[in-house]
């Protein structure tokens, strides 16, 4: 099998799915005949026609919503967001009604929202944000954030075949420029389960998404520095895989934590009080972490340069931890 | 179109309407008595536009009531106590006590998909099961209602434009309630009908006396048979009058007296009483018969509310996702090789193939004309959707062509640098 994109990756995912159930249809604003905004659903009308493969009009709300009505009806909708800066017009859907409907009512929601996120592709404030925030602080929701074209793919099954509502989040940076063979039998990957990507003794990086090859690639340099780092994955936000960090940690005993989403409220947060709660007394030296600047992303390239976190940043991160 | 209703059909729509009512009363009493947890929302006047909409379905098809159609859940089949129990926040209701009011449902049995307090947005969620509807093969209808209010949000808006263009078999109901909270409909919409709204999008509406449960039987009816022939959604306007505050707390001190008085004289249940009299359809002994029998019904029922307990406080931390404890599955009514669409398929019957291409002067011309014949437009009763339809120039469900409107010149803006961005 010839390596493939992530972006391949998870289209081969959404096909595979809508062959294996009849209750698979995808929605979104031209995903049929133009087959997505970056080709994701090229393809699938072809094969599975206008009545599950279904355009909308540029009306975030009306999707989100119709989703979940089908989702009521027995149906796995898969909704494409075309950027995911564009899910705050349908937040209300999300945060209000979908999250809350089984606990409000027992009505279980089994619907996929994905979309492209995330920056240095020069799209400026609408175009580049990675949002997984405001839905991670949403109780009810399940949060992906993938690195790689296998976990794209097999978690992008797993949340379909989901019973829960969950959001899928693409790395568009990733689309293209990482390849991968995948086997070819049919995988999943479990939701809420976190990797090791990079086994280590001095030092654990917590990270997710693009981050995660900036991470590795510091985490080489280190190494001949003779730091070993050990780098961990989340693939999953929420629910936040707390048992991976912590085992890592007490082994590790010191931390760092790496996004491309801004500091302030950032996952970085979250995972720093798990440590501080289940690890402290294994803690040798403070919880740093690497991320945007809390600004909008911003458009010109030097000025999205500035804003997102890359190798070397984590590099004196890491040395100052290594070194405390 | 008419559509005859048999007495026992009539003696039945009295009975949801004045279990509602008589319902509506206990929960009051219930809430003076401290027994209902939070606020109180009284359905009192709009008995007969809750009763007659859900009436015209049929067991197969959705509906999503908002906080004031407790009579539509009646004709679903959920029980008086079922309500008690949810105002009063207690373990056995729908909810389990995880939410109050009229928020609950029941995916399964009636088809009933629970509201949130957002309004507006049951209308893209809506129109979302009536396209799986249509995809499983289950010819259903899916109804929701929302008042004058809702019809300002976003959520609506994109909600029936979305209908529109699936041609989704999708009743909304607009009780026009003449109150948002306390927002009269003047200040709520520019517009004098909101059934209006429908023109939009090019999709058929009526209006209907939202008091007179026979009429709006009759006119939902038509409108779900309309939808059932796949001829698209339909906007019904009710228009009616909201009799209390927002909540119980709310004394409604800012509704006119006389606007009160006005509809107190065309209470829909006095009415529908006069008009099940004067149509030998039934005599006073029926009628206390129905009001002994409601009674009896309440108190049996206040007696299960009470009592239930409770929920346990560990309750509230479950069930935040449905891991393990459902499955999900598609009522597929077709068989399995029709589910999956040929590959020929991709094209839905309206598809659009008019590429547009009107007369611009001509079309500009009728524009003017038809903004002066609007001009006083007055108070209409009830429409139906053929004359509703021939005011808009169409019949088929199929989006008019669009007019250009009048254009209005801008005032002169800044130039250069400064220019309008």
């Amino acid at each position: 099998m010839a390596p493939v994109t992530m972006l391949e990756a998870i289209r081969q995912a959404i096909f595979e799915e809508m062959e294996r159930d009849p209750a698979v249809v995808a929605i979104g604003e031209d995903i049929g005949v133009y087959g997505g905004a970056f080709k994701v659903t090229a393809g699938l009308l072809e094969r599975f026609g206008w009545e599950r493969v279904i355009d909308t009009p540029i009306s975030e709300t009306a999707i989100i919503g119709a989703a979940v009505g089908m989702s009521y009806q027995g149906l796995r909708p898969i909704a494409e967001l075309q950027f995911i800066d564009f899910i705050a017009c349908c937040f209300n859907q999300i945060t209000n009604f979908v999250a809350k409907s089984h606990y409000r009512w027992g009505a279980p929601v089994p619907m996929v929202m994905r979309g492209p996120s995330g920056g240095g592709v020069h799209g400026g404030p609408f175009h580049s944000a990675n949002p997984e925030m405001y839905f991670v602080h949403t109780p009810g929701l399940k949060v992906i954030y993938p690195s790689t074209a296998y976990d794209a793919k097999g978690l992008l099954k797993s949340a379909i075949r989901d019973n829960n509502p969950v959001l899928f989040l693409e790395h568009k940076f990733l689309y293209r420029r990482i390849k991968e063979e995948l086997p070819e039998d049919d995988y999943t990957v479990p939701i809420g389960k976190a990797i090791v990507r990079r086994e280590g003794r001095d030092l654990t990086i917590v990270t997710y998404a693009a981050m995660m090859h900036s991470s590795l690639e510091a985490a080489e340099t280190l190494a001949r520095e003779g730091v070993d780092v050990e780098v961990i994955d989340l693939r999953t936000l929420l629910p936040l895989d707390k048992e991976t960090i912590l085992q890592s940690v007490k082994k590790t005993n010191k931390l760092l934590i790496v996004h491309e989403d801004t500091r302030t409220g950032g996952i970085a947060g979250e995972i720093a009080a798990v440590a501080c709660e289940g690890a402290f007394e294994d803690l040798d030296g403070p919880v740093l972490r690497v991320t945007a600047k809390d600004s909008p992303v911003p458009f010109s390239p030097p000025l999205e340069e500035r804003f997102l976190p890359n190798v070397n940043d984590i590099l004196s991160a890491a040395r100052e931890l290594a070194a405390y | 179109m008419s559509y005859p209703l048999t007495r026992d059909q009539h003696l039945e729509l009295y009975y949801y309407m004045k279990l509602n009512r008589m319902l509506d009363e206990q929960l009051v009493r219930l809430f003076r008595q401290n027994k209902v947890v939070g606020g109180l929302y009284s359905n009192l006047g709009q008995e007969a536009t809750s009763v007659g909409t859900a009436y015209a379905l049929e067991k197969r098809d959705w509906i999503a009531p908002m906080i004031r159609n407790v009579g539509g859940l009646l004709v679903k089949g959920y029980k008086p106590a079922d309500i008690l129990m949810q105002y009063m926040a207690r373990y056995d209701s729908p909810t389990k006590g995880k939410d109050g009011t009229s928020h609950f449902g029941d995916l399964k049995g009636r088809h009933v998909v629970s509201p949130i307090s957002m309004l507006g947005d049951l209308v893209p969620v809506m129109t979302g099961v009536a396209i799986a509807g249509r995809y499983l093969g289950q010819n259903i209808v899916a109804m929701t209602w929302v008042g004058d209010g809702a019809t300002s949000t976003g959520a609506f808006h994109e909600g029936l434009n979305f209908a529109a263009t699936q041609h989704a078999p999708l009743v909304l109901v607009v009780e026009n309630n003449q109150w948002a909270y306390s927002t009269p409909v003047a200040k709520q919409v520019p517009i004098h009908d909101l059934a209006d709204r429908a023109k939009a999008y090019g999709i058929a509406s009526s209006i209907v006396d939202g008091n007179d449960v026979v009429a709006v039987y009759q006119a939902t009816k038509e409108a779900v048979d309309r939808c059932r022939a796949g001829k698209g959604p339909v906007l019904i306007e009710s228009k009616t009058m909201r009799m209390k505050g927002h909540a119980q707390h709310d004394p409604a001190e800012y509704v006119p007296k006389k606007m009160f008085e006005y509809w107190e004289a065309r209470d829909p249940i006095a009415r529908y009483e006069k008009y099940l009299t004067q149509n030998n359809l039934w005599d006073e002994k029926t009628k206390s018969e129905f009001a002994a029998r409601i009674e009896k019904e309440l108190e049996a029922a206040l007696d299960v509310a009470e009592k239930s307990p409770f929920p346990p406080p560990e309750l509230a931390e479950q069930g935040v996702y449905c891991d393990g404890c459902h499955t999900i599955e598609a009522e597929w009514k077709r068989s399995k090789k029709e589910v999956t669409p040929p590959q020929s398929s991709v094209k839905p019957e309206w598809e659009v193939t008019d590429f547009g291409g009107f007369d611009l002067a001509s079309t500009m011309t009728k524009q003017s004309a038809a903004a002066g014949a609007n001009g006083g437009n007055g108070a209409k009763s009830s429409r139906t959707i053929a004359a509703a339809q021939k005011s808009a120039g169409k019949s088929n469900g199929r989006p008019e062509k669009p007019k250009v409107p009048a254009r209005v010149p801008f005032g002169r803006g800044p130039k250069g640098k400064e220019g309008r961005k």
